[in-house]
């Protein structure tokens, strides 16, 4: 479903990936850990090309989305992204969180797109938040409404760039147990967290990024009980 | 002492009904203001209108007929503003009245476009500056959702943006007011020119610069008093 080769990407002097290849299949879930500055949100920003590689290629469903010619905005519909801050809209209220983008899409009618977006409250139960501002959400709220607004627009995969970093330790259970259900529902995934437990669990595989490149990769039960690479036991000897 | 003032009162306003070349001064400098304002905001506008279709443009690699027309144009509004911003007003008003616009009859129509024209510069950084000033997090929020840039910017950004751009335009309009007072350089006689006139007359300089002081005083701090109650509402509106 995605496939990454020989992805390169520079800041300036800064190499932060370095010859990545990566591929993810349908109904996959890539759990990635890895130390800060290892490169790994980096990795899941560029699979939706929101950080330009500076070399190699992307392919999502057959287009490569280095290519010029891509229709970046078309592609982005198909992949989903939920954020550390957040980022929901503070200018709009929950459902219009949800219906903007189907609705700037011309996807749905927008009784068709209020429907879907009250299905997704209702499913995550905030239905009686619908018509609220984002503001007087709770942190863990907030961020179930970031991942149902991405499953809004029905998209194949799922990129979660540490989705509760920024969450007080009450709420992370909520949001982990939304993105537990979504994978018990087969949707495929890449997701980059510091929740050990919750990468075990959930992951059909987990990969170890270690300054720029993939490390170690293996099924969850491999790598922890049996890390190979002498920095990721170093890793996890820390975090667990 | 009272009397001093009263023959002062009487010299400056009275006599030879001189208060009608202040109130020929004060219109002409409301007029100049209001129309700079307007002009300024247009082209302001024109200018980060264009500056945002180019960034598309870029971002979509177009290369069409259009979108290179965009390009240059987006070269010719960022010169524009470094020159307007790089060059004394004093000498732009100049420009505009001896060699740009020279023998145009009506000068005050001369002084409202150079002031605008200067303006516009103005107002483009300060609609760069409320854009600049959302969270980015916002803007790859929306392009995480498929919108386009120009997209992004008209249903995420700039609604949100519009809360620091509208009290920095009226601020820019306010110093356009104060601006104006260089009119007399092309012999148009605004506020500061009428003051100045009426002094060579009576050779009373304190009752006359002075009083002009004040009405400038009053104008602006009553303005910027508006603006500041406009910031705190729109602030307010943040909260819901």
């Amino acid at each position: 479903m995605i496939d990454i080769k020989s992805l390169c990407k520079d800041f300036g002097d800064l190499k932060v990936l370095k010859n990545i290849d990566l591929h993810i299949d349908q109904g996959e879930r890539v759990v990635i850990i890895g130390p800060s500055g290892s490169g790994k949100s980096t990795l899941l920003r560029c699979m939706n090309l929101l950080e330009i590689p500076t070399s190699g290629q992307i392919i999502f469903e057959g287009a490569d989305l280095t290519d010029k010619k891509t229709d970046l905005d078309n592609v982005r519909c198909k992949m989903g992204m939920v954020f550390q801050q957040f980022n929901l809209f503070p200018h709009k209220t929950i459902l219009e969180n949800l219906t903007l983008a189907p609705r700037y899409h011309k996807m749905m009618s927008e009784e068709e797109a209020n429907e879907t977006a009250m299905k997704l409250l209702t499913r995550i139960g905030l239905a009686d938040k619908a018509n609220v501002y984002p503001s007087t959400l709770s942190g863990g709220q907030k961020q179930r409404v970031a991942i149902v607004r991405a499953l809004a627009m029905g998209p194949d995969v799922m990129l979660f760039d540490e989705p509760t970093s920024a969450l007080d330790p009450e709420m992370v259970g909520e949001v982990l147990e939304l993105i537990r259900e979504l994978a018990h529902d087969g949707m495929t995934m890449a997701i980059v967290t510091h929740e050990m437990g919750f990468a075990k669990e959930v992951g059909t595989r987990v990969l170890f990024m270690d300054e720029g490149v993939i490390a170690e990769e293996n099924t969850p039960v491999e790598f922890f009980e049996h890390p190979q690479n002498p920095r990721l036991q170093d890793f996890l000897s820390k975090v667990l | 002492m009272f009397e001093t003032i009263k023959e002062g009162f009487i010299k400056t306003f009275i006599r030879d009904n001189r208060y009608k070349v202040f109130v020929e001064g004060f219109k002409n400098t409301i007029i100049i203001t209001v129309m700079a304002a307007i002009i300024g905001i247009i082209i302001g506008v024109f200018v980060s209108l264009v500056h945002s279709l180019a960034e598309n443009a870029r971002d979509k690699h177009q290369t069409t007929a259009g979108a290179r027309f965009v390009m240059v144009l987006d070269k010719i509004c960022t010169a524009y503003v470094a020159v307007m911003r790089g060059t004394p007003l004093a000498i732009q008003l100049m420009i505009m009245t001896f060699i740009i616009m020279g023998g145009f009859p009506n000068k005050i129509i001369v002084c409202c476009i150079a002031f605008g024209v200067n303006s516009g510069a103005y107002v483009s950084e300060v609609i760069r500056g409320g854009i600049a000033s959302v969270d980015y997090g916002q803007t790859e929020a929306g392009r995480s959702l498929g919108l386009s840039q120009i997209g992004t910017l008209r249903l995420i950004v700039l609604p949100q943006a519009i809360k620091n751009i509208l009290p920095a335009l009226c601020n820019e309009a306010i110093a356009v007011l104060k601006e104006t007072s260089i009119c007399g350089l092309v012999s148009v006689v605004d506020l500061t020119r009428a003051g100045d006139l009426v002094r060579s007359r009576t050779m009373s300089p304190y009752f006359t610069l002075i009083s002009v002081a004040v009405v400038y005083f009053i104008l602006v701090y009553g303005l910027s008093k508006a603006v500041g109650r406009l910031e705190r509402r729109l602030a307010q509106s943040d909260r819901h």
